[in-house]
């Protein structure tokens, strides 16, 4: 009963902080740059204006077009909450290891590609062709940093994985630091952050994920927004979880323990979305063709971390 | 009785396509004859569910007075041959289900419908052959009744040349079977399998069976570097044929290296994993990255089905690495993530050129570039289209996941694996499975993309119809069949455990009895997956999440042209194309693996030619490998000619002088 409990109280947490985490990265950029920038609540706002509106479908989009936004919504959020937040030994983990979870995500940027490809115009095919380039690239390196992980948990379940870096045997290792590096970096790739891809752009011609969703408005960019949203707050989960998961409860545990988790789980998306932010506001963004080689070099990155491991276990 | 059944079937099949040949002419030859394989091919399955099911694979053999005389022909059904009885037998009913419509538009039916039977034929012998006479003429049967199938058409620019290259590598890959069973069957010559499992090969000998298996069945598979007819013949074939050719033909190649390898060479060495491993990692990345350069619909297809014999050769490599130390459980974990993907590659690779097949029906176009828009125009068929291209892009919960997460699965088991260079190795092949699997991705949205999504780029992709129903009924079946093997995954590698049983001496975990249909390959606290509940849960995501919208939202829709950052309405021309689609990925990928070229010829200002954007792509394997073997042989050719004018005498001096020195070889090796 109680798994249920923590089950849907994560799939409802994660879906109340996504657009919160989104407004507060926008807050802190703008304060970094000396602006006041909107209030941290500004997502929910827009969320709420959009579902108003009319929305405005080019002639010849299909039901493609139409039913894009609700599976990229349902795969993001259902990826979103089989990560560990506040408690691991959520009651569905075991439908969904980390492989599968990296999967769901390549389910949704399938069908967010296929959406930039219906209404048949530059801009959506401009970004279909070059999400999928990045994809080829963070995807692999994605697995690699799960394979070192999970090498070193001796398990692909996240809820074990992440018991495990809390215990005791982990000490220092170089795999696991590499690991981290090289998922940061797919991390603001994947996000569609600075460097690799800016956010806050329209008719920039090197955008990619506002390429896609370009045709869209109203209640399907509605839908569209708070996927992307969820999915940026997944990737901090993941990161947390899987690097950091310090102060999470383990399943059984008392309400103290998990208000302990829920506030350590809050306190490191504040760190980590500051990190982003100040990321954001340092770098510049690259060319197109730069990302192989920062993407690249993510992918050394985890498949050395890998190889690491594989040479270091005995016999 | 299974095997009575079996043969009966097969004998009916010969039957059908002797009456094909003699009822050419007629016009109802066609249904006639597409029914009499379907009736077959359900028969033939059931038998063969029944026998890997119900009897869990136990062996029955027979054996006929006809063929050489001190052999017979012996045939045998275990478990093995009854899993690839099921993959054939459902690839030739759904074939046969989708001839009955689309035979209909055959231009030339003398020239498919007699060889396509004895294709059927064929195909179902090899795998019941229990000598190796019997095999290598079934094979070679299967070959060239395949071969007529590609050459249907001969007329066509470039089939002729297509099926003179499929011809010419099906005999070398037979060539090098012949040789492998002449070593395996030793000076003795016992020929049927029963003794070839009895003796035991020497390290140097398994060594040559091995490589020669790999050439002879390889090339029948599409590994690299021979896989260079497939992309040529599968697309020239009728669309049923090439999605036998490549569905389930390859199969049979997978076949062919399995019970040669696995079961008739006896206990493997380490090292032979890390071949097969290394060629199967090469496919895999290779076959997908040529297939992003295509924008021929069926050659995409082709390619891709050059990645999936790399993804299941990888699963077999490591099956043969972990046997090889003893490690049983892995081993029948990476051998049931092999054959599970053979199973599944059958299903969604004859989807797709079922699919391919009904566009070139409605349109006569198999060039993406000139398609477009057809999601409008038919709708049914981009629906199975699409379930198909999620499959084989391995995204949950279709099926081609399951197989790709058993096969991650098992390389994280690979660091207790002694030996050093399968340490090095197996990470680095993991890279290249997870870089093909997002690769493959990219790949589908192009195809389905370019061809079903956007504006129709010409008229006659403006003007296609859906395809008739015999077609649609083959292709939902197979879709149906994608989603159900991937949300029910369990049932199915419950299936495959008397094969890994019979092959390795061990099995997974039966799966069908967990809770929710959870698949656990090895220890729940490692790794379990569950399509079922993924699939039901993101549905009900969706389905709240869309009621959610509809209850609060604003309903309100307004059609409206496309807005485009305000360009306006530009021709279908300035979509993206397949070509423009795969460019980012060109230019990441393509300076070394196929020495790509962009070539702009940008005139002048006031110069009034019209500017130019080339692209070359080049198979580099052709460049390097075969470019050379044809120099070679023509320069050879070259020398010899002055052979052809020497006189009788100096013929005879030749033919003597040779049994001279053979005599004398001979002598020496006793």
């Amino acid at each position: 009963m109680l798994d249920i409990l923590v089950q849907f109280a994560q799939l409802l947490l994660v879906l109340a902080l996504a657009p919160l985490l989104t407004g507060y990265i926008r807050k802190i950029k703008a304060q970094l740059l000396q602006r006041r920038g909107p209030s941290v609540l500004q997502p929910y706002r827009d969320l709420l204006k959009l579902i108003r509106k009319e929305v405005v479908m080019a002639n010849n989009a299909s039901w493609i077009f139409r039913a894009a936004p609700y599976a990229i919504f349902a795969t993001t959020l259902i990826a979103a909450s089989l990560v560990p937040t506040f408690a691991t030994g959520l009651m569905f983990s075991p439908a969904a290891d980390l492989i599968a979870i990296v999967a769901l995500l390549g389910s949704a940027r399938f069908a967010l590609a296929l959406a930039g490809l219906d209404i048949g115009t530059s801009f959506g095919g401009i970004g279909s062709s070059r999400e999928m380039m990045i994809a080829s690239l963070a995807e692999p390196a994605m697995l690699m940093i799960v394979f070192t992980l999970s090498l070193l948990a001796g398990s692909t379940q996240l809820s074990t994985v992440a018991n495990f870096i809390q215990g005791p045997d982990v000490g220092l290792r170089v795999s696991l630091a590499m690991s981290l590096v090289a998922m940061i970096m797919v991390a603001v790739a994947e996000n569609a952050r600075i460097p690799i891809d800016n956010p806050a752009t329209h008719l920039e011609l090197t955008m990619v994920h506002e390429a896609m969703i370009l045709e869209y408005s109203g209640r399907h960019l509605a839908v569209i927004e708070m996927a992307s949203s969820l999915k940026l707050l997944l990737y901090f989960s993941l990161i947390s979880c899987m690097f950091l998961p310090f102060g999470i409860a383990t399943a059984g545990q008392g309400p103290v323990a998990f208000a302990i988790g829920l506030v350590s789980y809050i306190t490191k998306l504040a760190m980590g979305g500051f990190l982003l932010a100040v990321i954001e506001t340092w770098t510049a963004k690259m060319r197109i063709f730069r990302i192989s080689d920062f993407l690249g070099a993510a992918l050394m990155l985890g498949l050395l971390a890998a190889l690491l491991l594989f040479v270091s276990r005995g016999t | 009785m299974i095997l009575t059944v079996l043969l009966t079937c097969v004998g009916i099949l010969l039957a059908t396509s002797v009456g094909a040949l003699l009822g050419a002419r007629s016009s109802a030859t066609s249904g006639c004859v597409y029914a009499a394989t379907l009736a077959t091919s359900a028969t033939a399955l059931s038998a063969a569910c029944l026998a890997l099911i119900a009897d869990e694979g136990s062996a029955s053999a027979t054996w006929l007075p006809i063929g050489l005389p001190w052999l017979g022909t012996h045939l045998r059904m275990d478990a093995l041959s009854a899993l690839f009885l099921i993959v054939i037998n459902l690839g030739s009913l759904t074939a046969s289900l989708y001839g009955l419509g689309y035979g209909r538009h055959e231009h030339s039916p003398g020239r498919v419908l007699p060889f396509f039977p004895a294709f059927l034929a064929g195909m179902n012998l090899v795998v019941l052959a229990d000598d190796a006479f019997t095999f290598l003429l079934t094979w070679e049967f299967m070959s060239l009744s395949s071969w007529a199938l590609v050459m249907a058409h001969h007329r066509i620019k470039g089939n002729a040349k297509a099926g003179f290259i499929y011809l010419l590598m099906a005999s070398f890959g037979t060539l090098a079977l012949l040789l492998a069973f002449g070593l395996l069957a030793g000076i003795g010559g016992a020929y049927d399998f029963d003794s070839i499992r009895m003796a035991t090969a020497s390290h140097g000998l398994a060594a040559a069976v091995l490589a020669l298996t790999l050439i002879g069945a390889g090339s029948k598979a599409g590994l690299v570097p021979l896989h260079v007819w497939l992309p040529l013949a599968h697309p020239a074939a009728p669309s049923h044929v090439s999605a036998l050719m490549s569905g389930v033909m390859t199969k049979v190649a997978v076949y062919g290296f399995v019970r040669i390898v696995f079961d008739l060479l006896g206990p493997p060495a380490w090292w032979w994993g890390a071949v097969v491993l290394t060629l199967g990692g090469i496919s895999a990345v290779l076959g997908v990255l040529y297939a992003l350069m295509q924008h021929d619909l069926k050659r995409l297809l082709a390619y891709h089905t050059v990645e999936n014999i790399g993804i299941i050769f990888i699963g077999l490599g490591l099956s043969l690495a972990f046997q090889a130390n003893d490690m049983g459980a892995a081993a029948a974990l990476a051998l049931t993530a092999a054959l599970f993907h053979v199973f599944n590659h059958s299903v969604f690779k004859s989807l797709l050129f079922f699919g391919a097949g009904a566009v070139l029906n409605a349109t006569g176009e198999r060039d993406m570039e000139r398609l477009g828009g057809l999601i409008h125009r038919m709708p049914l068929t981009a629906i199975v289209f699409l379930v198909g291209s999620a499959a084989i892009s391995a995204l949950p919960p279709f099926n081609g996941f399951v197989s790709e997460w058993l096969t991650f699965q098992s390389i994280l088991l690979s660091p207790n694996l002694p030996q050093w260079m399968l340490k090095f190795l197996v990470p680095a092949v993991g890279a290249l499975l997870a870089l093909s699997a997002a690769l493959a991705a990219g790949c589908f949205v192009k195809a389905f993309g370019a061809t079903f999504l956007g504006r129709p780029r010409t008229k006659v992709a403006e003007n296609a119809q859906e395809t008739d129903n015999f077609s649609l009924a083959a292709m939902f079946m197979l879709a149906l069949l994608c989603l159900v093997a991937g949300i029910l995954p369990g049932y199915f590698m419950d299936a495959l455990a008397p094969v890994t049983q019979q092959l390795l001496g061990a099995q997974l975990p039966t799966q069908e009895h967990l809770k929710w249909l959870t698949i656990v390959p090895i220890a729940e606290n490692r790794s379990s997956y569950n399509g079922l509940l993924l699939f039901i849960l993101t549905a009900m995501a969706a389905w709240l999440g869309a009621s959610f919208i509809h209850r609060w939202a604003s309903h309100a829709i307004r059609r409206s042209p496309a807005w485009d950052c305000g360009f306006p309405d530009a021709s279908p021309l300035t979509q993206y194309t397949a070509g423009s689609f795969a460019q980012p990925i060109r230019r990441v990928f393509g300076s070394f693996a196929f020495n790509a070229r962009e070539e702009v010829d940008m005139p002048a200002p006031g110069d009034t030619r019209s500017a130019q954007f080339r692209v070359s792509v080049r198979d580099l394997v052709w460049d390097y490998l075969y470019a050379p073997i044809q120099g070679i042989v023509g320069f050879a050719a070259d020398r010899l000619n002055s052979v052809q004018s020497w006189t009788i005498r100096a013929y005879l001096c030749l033919v003597f002088g040779t049994v001279v020195v053979l005599l004398m070889v001979l002598t020496v090796w006793n």
